[in-house]
């Protein structure tokens, strides 16, 4: 085999190869769209996270605005604090609910943010202070059985549907 | 009486730790003299070139075929399982996430050991056998620089493309067996597995991996090769001893570096 056409062969091969790698990173790794480190941080306390895990998506009105980036316990409060880092060109208010959210019965874990009407916005290293936890299935069956034999065993009052629903979804603090 | 039996017993273990520890060291250093020839390679880009050729190029196509053929069947047997829970729109990101995580890096590697890695074993035994090596060092040509660093260094330029190709052509033939074939809708194939697969995490471990392996197979291949016994059975030994050492390092090494790659994350 000659110079010139071995060239040849291994030009394309290096070039198909790294056009490979190119596809894997833009076309599936979606580069070019999330921008990793450009962003500011975020910190919410939860009373419960329930299954939220690390790089888990924050919506905001359905819209991925960010991931989470820390879960740890915060020792004196026995409260979990996460740590969310938000894509720069989203500005939320101070008055921003956070709210943990399940995609669907079994889908994902996301973090959920409300924005309010607060002038004053969040800037890097705040934290949310008006945050909603996670509805823990078992707690809110275990409450609707409770409510309901409660219910059962008093006056024939048929308010037992609605009441543990609203008061297992977790107070807004 | 006794006491003899005990003493050759005792011989045979002395003799079976020091050979071990021999090879060892042996290995060791020759490994040492591979990486500090490493830059001979780049001098001699033209030998370089045509190791990459050899290594690279005809490779290419077990790797392709190989690589369409386990997306589709990626694709049929996931679809089959993931369909009971309703959760067919996440057979983009079940191939592409096995692919680039595993089995692009490692089933790459393992062809590319058998393929390329036994090669160059024989080669390399074949010119120890019939003394082209001594003839080199004669003429104060270094073997290692002249025979061993292009091949080595082909090794690893070649085996990180191969494995991208590999995963490429995966998630086309997952694409084309579940989109095309199925029925999933294109939009939610790709995108949920641009969600859920993440450059730094997923890809760039998948490219660490692939080169990780490209080192390993290579040094495997020319060591092998440049210690065969110079005979014609002893060459035969050298290549099968390439492609299971190889194929054996490949799959602890995946272990090892996926405990510390992918540990913690909680996906």
């Amino acid at each position: 085999m000659n110079r010139s056409a071995l060239d040849l062969w291994v030009g394309i091969f290096v070039t198909i190869g790294v056009a490979a790698i190119l596809f894997l990173s833009l076309k599936v790794g979606n580069l070019l769209t999330v921008s990793n480190d450009h962003g500011y941080r975020l910190e919410a306390e939860f009373d419960n996270i329930g299954g939220l895990k690390l790089r888990a998506p924050v919506k905001a009105a359905g819209v991925v605005v960010g991931r989470v980036e820390g879960i740890r316990l915060d020792p004196k409060t026995y409260e979990a604090v996460v740590t969310l880092k938000i894509d720069r060109g989203y500005a939320f208010s101070k008055d921003t609910i956070a709210s943990i959210l399940t995609s669907g019965l079994l889908g994902e874990v996301y973090i959920g943010l409300d924005a309010g009407g607060d002038t004053r916005m969040l800037a890097d290293g705040d934290t949310i202070t008006k945050t909603q936890s996670a509805i823990v299935l078992e707690k809110l069956i275990g409450q609707f059985l409770f409510d309901k034999a409660a219910g059962g065993a008093g006056a024939p009052a048929a308010s037992g549907g609605a009441a543990p629903a609203a008061a297992a979804a977790g107070g807004t603090r | 009486m006794r006491a003899s039996t005990v003493e050759t017993a005792l011989r045979r273990v002395g003799s079976v730790t020091i050979n071990s520890v021999e090879r060892v060291g042996f290995a060791a250093r020759f490994s040492l003299a591979v990486v500090v020839h490493a830059p001979a390679a780049v001098r001699r880009l033209s030998l370089t070139l045509r190791e990459i050729y050899f290594s690279g190029v005809l490779s290419l196509v077990i790797i392709l075929v190989s690589g369409l053929f386990v997306g589709m069947v990626l694709a049929l047997q996931g679809y089959d399982v993931l369909t009971r829970y309703g959760a067919n729109e996440s057979l983009g990101v079940l191939v592409a996430l096995s692919l680039v995580r595993e089995l692009g890096p490692v089933v790459a590697g393992l062809l590319f050991a058998s393929r390329a890695g036994s090669a160059i074993t024989a080669e390399i035994g074949l010119m120890k056998t019939t003394e082209q090596l001594s003839a080199m060092e004669m003429m104060a040509v270094d073997p290692l620089a002249r025979v061993v660093a292009p091949r080595f260094f082909g090794g690893i330029v070649s085996m990180p493309l191969l494995a991208a190709l590999f995963s490429t052509m995966g998630i086309f033939g997952a694409y084309v067996v579940g989109v095309r074939l199925i029925g999933i809708d294109a939009g939610s194939f790709w995108g949920n597995m641009q969600a859920a697969v993440d450059f730094r995490y997923d890809i760039v471990n998948g490219i660490v991996k692939s080169v990780v392996f490209g080192v390993a197979v290579s040094l495997i291949a020319v060591f092998e090769g440049y210690h065969a016994r110079p005979t014609a059975e002893g060459v035969s030994t050298a290549t099968t001893r390439t492609v299971v050492a190889s194929s054996l390092s490949i799959l602890a090494l995946d272990f090892v570096l996926t405990v510390f790659m992918f540990r913690g994350l909680g996906v």
